[in-house]
């Protein structure tokens, strides 16, 4: 499994012998791999499943499971996904460029919040779940 | 929508202790443009914490407690059937305090055991409605009604719409939400866009409009919350985004805090300005950029504003 760091270094490398479509692969990728590592640190064995057709989403919901919080970056795995769909299915769109670069940023804000939730469990929690503290912690 | 909706002219006004501090720029823009579009607020009176961050994951029960008398003083005191929360904690918390009690017994039995001890009436589930400024204005003024007054005065001005995380979750706490035609979505809010757009703003497309903005790690790991800000704010300043309006005043600060850390740490300087919707409806309405308390901000928009014509 990639380790987050490798995940967060390759974020930032601009891929351009890739092709557009290739880049969507890559960062669809990237968010799968993120969420492996929560799922792995959470004790399961990442999930091959998919949902709605995306195994990022099963992922998801594999990793929110009895963690609400985690739920703080659901949109961001559905943002993920919509700017996937939206530059394979347009590859040659006039702003396909830009919905890769916006793309890069919705992957990295996955990263970074998994990481940073990984480092600190708390992230999240206080703002997302309803769901105290003691509740979860015994 | 529901059937029997309430009318939100005039409503118990709960600002929350942000609001009175680091926000009270959001305070006196949601006062003055209730003012300006003929809304009246009433604040609760006495009113106390909603159990914000720190209570609640300490004791949830407690925080039950705290956001219920809240809304006991607006029922039972003050006769009211609405408050309006323009806070996300609060209106979070007491949209959280709402469900507790109407589906957990045991919330029930310690908001009527601590409220007897504290000699006030128990709060009854049902008693009141919590809304947002979001709705309050969206659902009694409306997109024609701000269309109407403003007159296309944010023309011109590129907006990135920031919500936040509480606005919307967890879902299960606002049943409001997700019903179809003329209600909040809670995977892709638009209410601030709406009206935004209704005054005539342009919003971009921003996918991290309900983002974690690590606000609640601001003290506690910093460098997280910053890395965090500094790639909303790249992601808004990459969709065309002059301005990121904000609903939230734990959001709004960690933005403006974080952009000033981002450059520090960094190196990133951002020329996005983070603003309230209500300091930019206000603007819109003819309200001039003291009453709206636009150099009570930390980021500084008032060049950008008044360039464009619009303060």
């Amino acid at each position: 499994m990639k380790s987050l760091a490798q995940i967060g270094t390759d974020l930032n490398v601009v891929r351009a012998s890739l092709s557009t479509a290739g880049q969507a692969e890559f960062l669809l990728k990237s968010g799968e791999q993120v969420l492996e590592n929560w799922n792995a640190a959470k004790g399961n064995d990442p999930t091959s499943d998919r949902k709605e057709g995306f195994r990022l989403l099963a992922l998801h919901r594999q990793g929110a499971k009895g963690d609400a919080s985690f739920n703080a970056c659901r949109e961001t795995c559905r943002e993920l996904v919509y700017h996937y769909n939206l530059v394979t299915m347009e590859p040659d769109h006039p702003e396909a460029n830009k919905r890769l670069e916006m793309m890069q940023m919705v992957a990295m804000h996955l990263y970074l919040f998994v990481n940073g939730k990984i480092q600190v469990d708390g992230l999240g929690e206080f703002c997302c779940s309803s769901k105290g503290m003691r509740q979860t912690t015994g | 929508m529901p059937s029997d909706k309430k009318d939100f002219k005039k409503v118990a006004y709960y600002p929350g202790c942000a609001l009175e501090g680091t926000a009270h720029a959001y305070d006196r823009s949601t006062r003055a443009v209730g003012n300006a579009l003929g809304l009246e607020l009433e604040e609760v009176k006495n009113w106390n914490c909603c159990g914000a961050m720190e209570v609640k994951n300490i004791d949830p029960k407690i925080q039950t407690y705290l956001s219920s008398r809240v809304m006991s003083i607006a029922a039972n005191e003050m006769g009211h059937d609405v408050v309006m929360a323009p806070c996300n904690g609060c209106y979070h918390n007491l949209k959280k305090a709402e469900f507790d009690l109407q589906n957990d017994a045991e919330s029930r039995s310690v908001v009527e055991r601590i409220s007897t001890k504290a000699g006030h009436d128990t709060y009854q589930a049902g008693q009141v409605e919590t809304i947002h400024a979001l709705d309050w204005i969206k659902d009694e003024i409306g997109e024609e009604g701000l269309r109407e007054r403003t007159k296309d005065a944010l023309k011109g001005l590129k907006v990135a719409n920031y919500y936040g995380c509480m606005y919307t979750r967890p879902r299960h706490i606002f049943p409001e939400k997700d019903q179809g035609e003329g209600s909040e979505s809670s995977s892709q809010p638009h209410f601030m866009d709406d009206l935004l757009a209704a005054a005539g703003a342009e919003n971009v497309d921003f996918p991290l409009k309900t983002a974690c903005c690590g606000g609640a790690h601001t003290l506690s790991d910093s460098d997280t919350s910053t890395l965090l800000v500094t790639n909303i704010l790249k992601a808004a300043e990459a969709s065309g985004a002059e301005v990121i309006a904000t609903e939230c005043p734990t959001c709004h600060s960690g933005l403006e805090m974080h952009q000033i850390r981002a450059e520090k740490t960094l190196g990133y300087k951002s020329s996005v300005k983070i603003v309230y919707f209500t300091q930019l409806l206000g603007l819109a309405l003819g309200l001039d950029e003291k009453t709206v308390g636009l150099h009570e901000n930390i980021s500084d928009s008032t060049g950008l504003l008044r360039e464009k014509g619009i303060a």
